[in-house]
C-alpha cells in the first residue's frame, strides 16, 4: 500500500502545499534568471528600476513561500508517516492550507501590481522590507496571515502527536516526529518577532494610524527572527538527509541518538543569533554583536556534527551495495538515482555553504563581505542549493507515493541535479569571489562610475560571465525538475509505484540515548532563557532609548 | 549513550575549531584593535539636523593627523561624496560620522574596511587611517528605492601640502 492510499486526505495536503511550492518556484526562479542576465549586463528585459521589483518577487516566492509550503507538506507526510495516524484535526489542517494561501497570494499581488504603473499598489520593499520603506499595506497583511498559517500549522502536528502520545505512553518520539517538533518550537519562538514588527509597528503605521517608526527596533525584531527562519528553511533537508538518503544509499541512519542531539541544540541555538545581521550597525553596543557572534559560532556544532553522521550513513549504505575501500566505495552509490544524486550533491555545496558562512560569522572579518554580492553567493549554496535542491529530490520520491503514480522522465529527472550543481558552481563561485571585490549586492548595475572592482582572484568581467552562465545553467535545470513534475502529476494512476516509503531502523537506535532527550518542555525553557539573556537588555535598551521615528516611504 | 570513537574524534575537533574561531576573532577584536561600529555614534532626528554637524557636512581638521568627516546619505547620494568628492590628506585618521536624511542606506568604500549601514535617526561612526594618495570609490550598499544603482561616490586623498580642507 502507498501513503496515498493509506492517507488520502494527508496526500491530498502534501499535494497542495507542494503544488503552490513548486508553482512559487517556477515564478521566483524566473525572476532569479531575469536577475541573473540584467546584473551581469548580458541580456536587459526590464528596467533597472523594475530590478527590484524582480528582487522582492525572487526573494519572498522562494525564501518564503516556496520554502515554507515545501515545509508543510513534507513535515505533513514526515509527522503522517512516522506516527501512523491520520491528522486529529482536519479543520485545523484545512485551515493551515488557507491562511498559508490567501496570506501568500495577497503579498504576491502587491509585489507583481509593480509591474503595472496604472495600478497603484506596490510593494519594491525586498524580502527584509526595512522600514522606513513602505510597502502596500496588503503587502504587511499578507505576511502576517501567512506565518499565523504556519502557527496553525504548527498546532496541527502538535495536536496529532499528542494524540498519538496518549495511545503510546512510554514510546519514544519517532525521530521524523521529534524532528517535526523540535522545529516548530523554534519557529514559534523565533517567528513571534516578526510577528510584534509587523502587527506592532510597521501595519499600523503604512495604515497611517501611527506616523513614525523606529526603524533600528523593526530591523532588529525582523533580525530575531531572520536567522532562525533560514534554520527553517534547512530543516526539511535535514530531515530528508537524516532519515531518507541513508536509506536511499542502501543503508541505514548511523545514529538516532546524535540526530536527536543535533536537532535540540538548532532549538536552543538558532535564534539567540540575530545581530551577527547586524554587526555593522550603528546603535547597537559591540558587547551584544559579540556575543551573538559566539552563539553562532556554537552553531557550527549541529551542522558538524550532522557532516559525520550522514557522510557516515551514506559510506554505510555504500558498503551494504558492495563497496570497498577507502574512498572506492563512493563508486557503489546509486549515482542514477534522481532523489539521491540530489541529496548528495545538495549535501556537498552545504558544507561549501557552511565554510563561507563561517567567514560570514567572523565578526570583523564581516567588514569586508558584508552586504557585498559575497552574500547571496553564500545562501545560494545554503538555501539556494542545500534546501532547493533536496527539496527538489525529495519530490522525486515522495510526490509518487502522494500521488500513487509513477515518476516520469527519468533520465531528465538524473541529468536536473548535476546541472544544478555544474549552474551552482559557476554562478555561486563567481559571487564569492565578486563580492571579496567588493561589487555589491541587490543592485541592478554591473558597473559604476568612480568605483573600479579589481577582482583578487580572476577578472571581473569573467565573473559576470560565469553568473550569467550559471544563472542560465539553473533555470535550464529548474525547467527540466517543473517538467518531470508535470509529466508525474498528470501522468496515470500506476498500479505500483517503484517506490518503497518504509524507512529502515538506524544503526543505533533510540533505545541508546537518555530520555531526557524528548523533553521538550525542558529545551523549549532553556531555548527561552537562552533568548531572554541575548535580547532582553538590548531591547530594552532600544525601547528606554529609542531611534527617532521616521516616516513612511513609499516604494 | 554510546559514541562511536570516530564520532568523538570529530566531536572534539569541531569544538576547537569553534573555539579557535572565537579566539581569532577575540585577538583581532582586542589585540588588533578591529573595533565594530556600535552605539557611540549616539542618535539625531532625521529631519532636524541643525547644529548636528550635519548642517553643513564635510571634511574638518580636529588636531594632528586627525580629521572627521561628516556625510549625510540621502536618495540617491551622498552629500558629500556624489556631486564632489569628499577630500582628505594622505597621512591621515579621519572619523566618518554618517546619517540618513531618509531611509536606510549602506556605506562602504571600496577598498577599505569601511562598510557601515546608515539608519536614519542614527549616526554610524567609524575611523579610518589613509597613508597614501588616491582614490577610493563609495557605494551605497543597502537597497534604498528604485534609483539605488546609481548612489555613488568619491574619496580623493590628496597629497598633505595640498589639503585645502573640506570637501571644495
Amino acid at each position: 500500500m502507498t501513503f496515498v492510499d493509506d492517507y488520502p486526505f494527508e496526500a491530498k495536503l502534501i499535494r497542495r502545499s507542494l503544488a503552490v511550492a513548486f508553482t512559487a518556484l517556477g515564478i521566483g526562479g524566473l525572476f532569479g534568471l531575469i536577475q541573473a542576465l540584467h546584473r551581469t549586463g548580458a541580456l536587459r528585459v526590464i528596467s533597472s528600476a523594475d530590478y527590484y521589483t524582480v528582487l522582492t518577487g525572487h526573494g519572498v516566492l522562494l525564501a518564503l513561500v516556496f520554502t515554507s509550503f515545501s515545509i508543510t507538506g513534507i513535515f505533513t507526510w514526515a509527522v503522517t508517516n512516522s506516527l501512523g495516524r491520520e491528522a486529529a484535526n482536519k479543520t485545523v489542517s484545512r485551515a493551515w492550507l488557507w491562511l498559508m494561501s490567501i496570506g501568500s497570494t495577497l503579498t504576491s499581488i502587491t509585489i507583481l501590481a509593480g509591474f503595472v504603473p496604472s495600478i497603484p499598489m506596490s510593494a519594491d520593499v525586498l524580502f527584509t522590507f526595512y522600514p522606513p520603506l513602505e510597502a502596500h499595506p496588503l503587502f504587511y497583511v499578507g505576511l502576517a496571515l501567512f506565518v499565523v498559517g504556519t502557527w496553525i500549522a504548527g498546532a496541527d502536528w502538535l495536536l496529532t502527536y499528542r494524540e498519538w502520545r496518549q495511545d503510546n505512553p512510554d514510546s519514544r518520539i519517532p525521530l521524523q516526529t521529534f524532528i517535526v517538533i523540535a522545529t516548530m518550537l523554534m519557529w514559534y519562538i523565533s517567528s513571534i518577532g516578526v510577528a510584534a514588527e509587523v502587527l506592532l509597528f510597521v501595519l499600523p503605521w503604512s495604515l497611517g494610524i501611527t506616523q513614525t517608526i523606529d526603524p533600528l527596533l523593526s530591523r532588529s525584531l525582523f533580525w530575531y527572527f531572520g536567522h532562525a527562519v533560514v534554520y527553517f528553511w534547512l530543516m526539511p533537508a535535514y530531515l530528508a538527509w537524516y532519515t531518507v538518503l541513508p536509506k536511499l544509499s542502501g543503508g541505514r541512519l548511523f545514529s538516532d541518538p546524535l540526530a536527536r542531539v543535533v536537532f535540540v541544540l538548532f532549538l536552543l541555538l538558532s535564534t539567540p543569533v540575530g545581530f551577527h545581521h547586524q554587526y555593522l550597525d550603528p546603535g547597537i553596543a559591540e558587547g551584544y554583536k559579540f556575543v551573538a557572534m559566539t552563539n553562532t559560532m556554537f552553531l557550527l556544532l549541529p551542522s558538524l556534527l550532522t557532516a559525520f553522521t550522514v557522510v557516515a550513513s551514506v559510506e554505510h549504505g555504500a558498503r551494504q551495495r558492495g563497496g570497498t575501500g577507502r574512498l572506492n566505495w563512493l563508486r557503489a552509490l546509486p549515482w542514477d538515482n534522481p532523489a539521491f544524486v540530489g541529496m548528495a550533491l545538495a549535501g556537498l555545496m552545504f558544507a561549501a555553504g557552511g565554510f563561507s558562512g563561517m567567514v560570514n560569522a567572523g565578526m570583523n572579518i564581516n567588514y569586508l563581505v558584508h552586504n557585498t554580492i559575497w552574500i547571496p553567493g553564500h545562501f545560494h549554496l545554503t538555501v539556494g542549493t542545500a534546501v532547493a535542491l533536496t527539496i527538489m529530490a525529495l519530490a522525486y520520491w515522495l510526490v509518487p507515493q502522494v500521488t500513487g503514480k509513477r515518476l516520469r522522465s527519468k533520465t531528465l529527472a538524473v541529468v536536473q541535479p548535476y546541472l544544478w550543481f555544474i549552474g551552482m558552481t559557476l554562478m555561486s563561485n563567481a559571487m564569492h569571489r565578486a563580492g571579496l571585490a567588493g561589487v555589491p549586492r541587490r543592485t541592478a548595475e554591473p558597473q559604476y562610475q568612480y568605483v573600479v572592482f579589481e577582482g583578487v582572484v580572476g577578472g571581473i568581467s569573467e565573473m559576470r560571465l560565469q553568473i550569467a552562465i550559471g544563472g542560465v545553467l539553473l533555470f535550464t535545470s529548474l525547467c527540466l525538475f517543473l517538467w518531470v513534475m508535470l509529466k508525474t502529476w498528470l501522468g496515470p494512476k500506476a498500479a505500483t509505484i517503484d517506490v518503497n516509503g518504509v524507512i529502515p531502523e538506524p544503526l543505533s537506535g533510540p533505545e541508546h540515548s537518555p530520555r531526557v532527550l524528548d523533553n521538550f518542555k525542558l529545551w523549549l525553557g532553556i531555548a527561552i532563557m537562552l533568548l531572554i539573556l541575548v535580547y532582553a537588555l538590548p531591547l530594552a535598551g532600544m525601547l528606554m532609548n529609542p531611534t527617532p521615528g521616521s516616516p513612511p516611504f513609499p516604494m | 549513550m554510546e559514541i562511536h570513537r570516530f564520532e568523538k574524534f570529530w566531536l572534539v575537533a569541531s569544538l576547537v575549531l569553534i573555539v579557535g574561531f572565537i579566539a581569532t576573532i577575540t585577538y583581532g577584536s582586542v589585540a588588533a584593535g578591529v573595533t565594530m561600529v556600535s552605539d557611540t555614534g549616539g542618535t539625531i532626528q532625521p529631519d532636524s539636523f541643525e547644529n548636528t554637524g550635519f548642517d553643513d557636512p564635510g571634511v574638518r581638521h580636529i588636531e594632528g593627523d586627525r580629521y572627521e568627516a561628516y556625510v549625510v546619505a540621502q536618495q540617491f547620494f551622498f552629500n558629500p561624496g556624489s556631486s564632489e568628492p569628499i577630500r582628505v590628506p594622505a597621512g591621515s585618521t579621519v572619523t566618518f560620522y554618517v546619517t540618513s536624511a531618509d531611509v536606510i542606506h549602506g556605506f562602504q568604500i571600496v577598498d577599505t574596511n569601511v562598510n557601515v549601514m546608515v539608519i536614519p535617526g542614527q549616526v554610524s561612526k567609524i575611523t579610518v587611517r589613509f597613508e597614501e594618495p588616491g582614490e577610493y570609490g563609495i557605494l551605497c550598499n543597502e537597497y534604498c528605492g528604485a534609483g539605488h544603482h546609481t548612489m555613488e561616490g568619491q574619496i580623493v586623498v590628496v597629497p598633505e601640502d595640498e589639503w585645502e580642507g573640506g570637501s571644495q
